[in-house]
């Protein structure tokens, strides 16, 4: 079996032997967008107005915790130096990892977002952006984040250092993420700007193993 | 004291020194290995042993010296492809099985992935293939790591703590493996407080130097 289709397959049976992991990220994505009508107001005119920018943050919250535990339990059981040791480019097998990653944890995001868009009032066209967006946004956020977890492996509780690390990286995404969405709302075309996420995913999955792995190396090495 | 063999040399270390947190580990070492050789490093605690095994593996990168691998194969000059390294964390996740773990380790290093059953049951863990990590005995999970030797592929064992955990005819059965495989031509550089009974080279880490 090549290194990738390896990885993929021990990273996807480790994620459904461990639920949980899998459940958190999607009940915390949930539980903050229901929240907000509660918090704020149930008026379908101003909540339809918050919509794009309030499960864009919530799901970009959610991609950001589940990123703390990425490769936390490689490191601790010695996984990570039998990884660390392999030989050739560790590009496919990290590249392997945050595909299993996202497909556990990113793409329940993707599906039960537009649920949550026509709860927040979200017109049914618009709610075509909203995932499309998440489609291209959350795999990239997994990427870039990936690069924090990589650098703080071996931080016991290195989540604040992760987020200060990752926040601004995230920015981008989740001006254009949220702006897509935005536009899509004011009747305005959003392709452009779904271009510009799909540029930053497609940047993001070419380099960010080279920086993933590099920083595994780093965290390591010391 | 590095020995005269008739064979050249595969691993050349040099005035290899290392620092831990301001206090010197070691330096100035410097030996030379050959294939089929079986090198033990000794020390007390404390001494870096396991920090020696990290350079020697590429894993620990800050260090003075060098390090030069000329391992007959080896694709690059890091030899990586040519190295097996057991660590003392024995580097299975306790949600796979035996085979799962060892057929991703396998995939990862080149090692045939076939030959797992019966490299299991040769460390006494026939029929363990499909037992979850977690529920195994520490003995246990240190045979699975070590099942490991009984694949081929490699032509340098690193090897920190082997026999930690592992039972009295364990420790005789993985000495009988070391011996055989050196014999093969491997060389098996491990550290342990446990000397071999066989012609073992040894390292002395702390206090009188290399």
């Amino acid at each position: 079996m090549s290194v990738f289709a390896a990885t993929l397959r021990r990273e996807l049976l480790l994620g459904l032997r461990t639920p949980a992991e899998i459940i958190n990220p999607l009940f915390f994505f949930v539980v903050v967008v229901s929240l907000f009508p509660l918090a704020l107001t149930p008026s379908p005119e101003t909540l339809r107005l918050l919509a794009p920018g309030v499960v864009w943050v919530a799901a970009l919250l959610a991609v950001m915790l589940s990123l703390d535990s990425l490769f936390r339990r490689d490191e601790e059981c010695g996984a990570l130096e039998q990884l660390l040791v392999a030989p050739g480019e560790l590009y496919l097998p990290v590249l392997a990892r945050l595909c299993a990653h996202w497909l556990l944890t990113g793409l329940p995001l993707v599906l039960v977002a537009p649920l949550l868009g026509y709860m927040t009032y979200l017109p049914v066209e618009v709610l075509d952006t909203l995932w499309q967006s998440l489609l291209l946004g959350t795999p990239a956020l997994t990427v870039i984040g990936a690069i924090g977890a990589a650098l703080t492996v071996s931080v016991r509780r290195g989540g604040i250092l992760l987020a200060l690390l990752v926040l601004p990286l995230y920015v981008p995404v989740l001006v254009f993420g949220a702006g897509s969405v935005g536009r899509a709302l004011d009747g305005m075309e959003v392709s452009s700007v779904l271009a510009v996420l799909g540029a930053i995913l497609a940047l993001a999955v070419s380099l960010g193993p080279f920086a993933v792995a590099l920083g595994l190396r780093i965290s390591s090495g010391d | 004291m590095s020995p005269t063999t008739p064979t050249s040399p595969i691993l050349r270390v040099e005035q290899l020194g290392c620092e831990r947190d301001e206090r010197i580990l070691f330096r100035d070492l410097a030996f030379q290995a050959c294939a089929g050789e079986i090198w033990q490093v000794a020390g007390a605690n404390g001494t870096g042993k396991t920090t020696l095994l990290r350079i020697l593996a590429g894993l620990h990168g800050f260090h003075d010296g060098r390090v030069r691998w000329q391992v007959p194969g080896a694709r690059h000059a890091s030899a990586h492809d040519q190295i097996l390294f057991l660590g003392h964390l024995a580097g299975l996740r306790e949600e796979l099985t035996a085979q799962e773990n060892l057929r991703w380790l396998c995939a990862l290093h080149d090692q045939p992935a076939a030959m797992i059953p019966a490299a299991l049951s040769a460390v006494g863990l026939a029929g363990y293939d499909d037992a979850p990590v977690a529920t195994m005995s520490a003995g246990q999970k240190r045979r699975v790591a070590l099942a490991r030797l009984w694949l081929p592929g490699k032509a340098v064992w690193i090897l920190d703590e082997p026999f930690t955990a592992i039972d009295a005819t364990g420790v005789e059965m993985i000495e009988q493996r070391l011996r055989k495989q050196a014999a093969a031509g491997t060389l098996v550089i491990y550290t342990s407080h446990h000397r071999l009974a066989t012609d073992t080279r040894q390292i002395h880490l702390g206090g009188q130097g290399a």
